[in-house]
């Protein structure tokens, strides 16, 4: 069925119109979008399109840096200063979509997808939103709780800290086809260090539920202590808590639950 | 619903179609230009066998919205070849039995040439990585990685 496609100058008129039309869905690398309409998704009427540049920006100078959310995984592993960022943007499909897919529609990438957004969990991103309320930042935890509930907004970009140094923050993607394919499990930890001990720690999951999510009690286990193998024994142990897998083609709930912690062990370890 | 004017340039050549809104990329060069040779492989962008360059960019043809490609350069298999003469990379296909069924070999020399392109002697983990989008059935992959590896002068194992 045909769609109506609009497409705006800029970003605030593309958030109004997608804000105005519940048919309507914004459509960035199209990856999700288009692989919806091939699927014949009769849910989607209006495709709407943005040619702002603001998007496609990349300011990655700062301690803090800022994706648009129409900037490419292909270009982000371009970007030297976004090193910290290149093993997630790896892990992702192959060059083909690596050049399409976008910071921002990973977002909205349901399971067994969206692995550089457990990235974006761990260091605690912040989403920018644009709807017809106007714009606003949202913590990436609470973007993904509501994410459902996302598509009349549209987002401009994200931004996270970087990484005191590579070691802090570390990722992890479970695979059974290398070097693409979907995800059984994703990993990421930022482990900030202050006086020897962990202050911070952020552990993100993707594929344990059904958005990423934080493990929370792991999280509790590496606080204020440092990286030795008890700690790392007792974050592995509690790392099942909180997760909700389902079954798919790649790994069955009860498969993820049972190695969950055999990898969150194998990233804390620094294990290849 | 109205047609939508499009005018890109394919394979070197200036073309102008009415597409309908949503149509894309892979529809339009397969029903509206006629280049039969992009496949429609799982229209997912998990088979990488609709593969084409925009602006010499490797992208899933299915997975792009014809619109979008207004102005811009679309290389496709179709016109790959040099003349009368076989494009090296297809030479080294043929040469090295790179295609049985042959169904992924558009989009396997459309990913090898983005890699050639920009890397004229790529490593063999190169090659598995420009690869690594585009899925065959039939050979194991590694008649493909060696007739890549040939179409640059590179060694290949036996």
């Amino acid at each position: 069925m045909a769609v109506t496609v609009k497409t705006f100058a800029s970003a605030s008129e593309a958030a109004g119109a997608l804000s105005s039309d519940r048919t309507a869905r914004y459509l960035g690398g199209g990856t999700l979008v288009m692989r919806a309409l091939n699927e014949g998704d009769v849910s989607i009427s209006t495709v709407v399109r943005a040619q702002d540049q603001a998007l496609t920006r990349i300011d990655a100078s700062a301690p803090r840096i800022t994706l648009g959310a129409g900037v490419t995984f292909a270009r982000v592993l371009a970007e030297r200063d976004l090193a910290f960022l290149h093993a997630p943007a790896r892990s992702i499909g192959g060059p083909a979509v690596r050049n399409m897919g976008t910071v921002g529609g990973n977002l909205f990438a349901p399971n067994p997808y969206g692995d550089f957004t457990v990235a974006l969990l761990a260091l605690d991103a912040t989403v920018a939103v644009q709807g017809g309320f106007g714009s606003r930042d949202i913590p990436i935890e609470e973007f993904l709780q509501a994410r459902e509930r996302q598509a009349g907004t549209l987002v401009l970009s994200v931004s996270c800290t970087r990484p005191a140094s590579s070691e802090a923050f570390r990722y992890r993607k479970i695979a059974r086809i290398k070097p693409k394919g979907g995800s059984v499990m994703t990993l990421a930890a930022h482990l900030p260090i202050s006086g020897g001990r962990i202050a911070g720690a952020r552990i993100a999951l993707g594929s344990m539920a059904p958005t990423q999510i934080r493990a929370r009690a792991a999280e509790r286990a590496l606080e204020g202590r440092s990286l030795d193998a008890a700690t790392i024994a007792a974050a592995a142990s509690a790392a099942i808590e909180g997760t909700s897998p389902s079954d798919n083609a790649l790994g069955s709930a009860w498969y993820r639950r049972e190695v969950v912690g055999v990898h969150l062990r194998r990233l804390l370890s620094g294990q290849e | 619903m109205s047609k939508i004017p499009l005018q890109f340039r394919h394979n070197g050549r200036d073309v102008a179609i009415f597409v309908d809104g949503g149509t894309n990329l892979l529809v339009a060069l397969r029903e509206l230009i006629g280049d039969m040779t992009p496949k429609f492989g799982c229209g997912q962008g998990g088979c990488g066998t609709c593969s084409v360059l925009i602006d010499g960019e490797l992208h899933l043809s299915c997975l792009t919205l014809a619109e979008t490609v207004a102005g811009r350069s679309i290389e496709t298999l179709d016109g790959m070849k040099q003349g009368p003469n076989l494009h090296p990379l297809q030479r080294a296909f043929a040469d090295h039995f790179a295609a049985q069924c042959g169904y992924c070999t558009p989009g396997m020399l459309m990913a090898a040439k983005a890699l050639l392109d920009r890397n004229a002697s790529p490593s063999r983990d190169e090659v598995i990585e420009a690869i690594s989008g585009n899925i065959c059935r039939c050979t194991g992959y590694e008649p493909i990685i060696n007739a890549i590896l040939a179409a640059t002068g590179g060694r290949v194992s036996a």
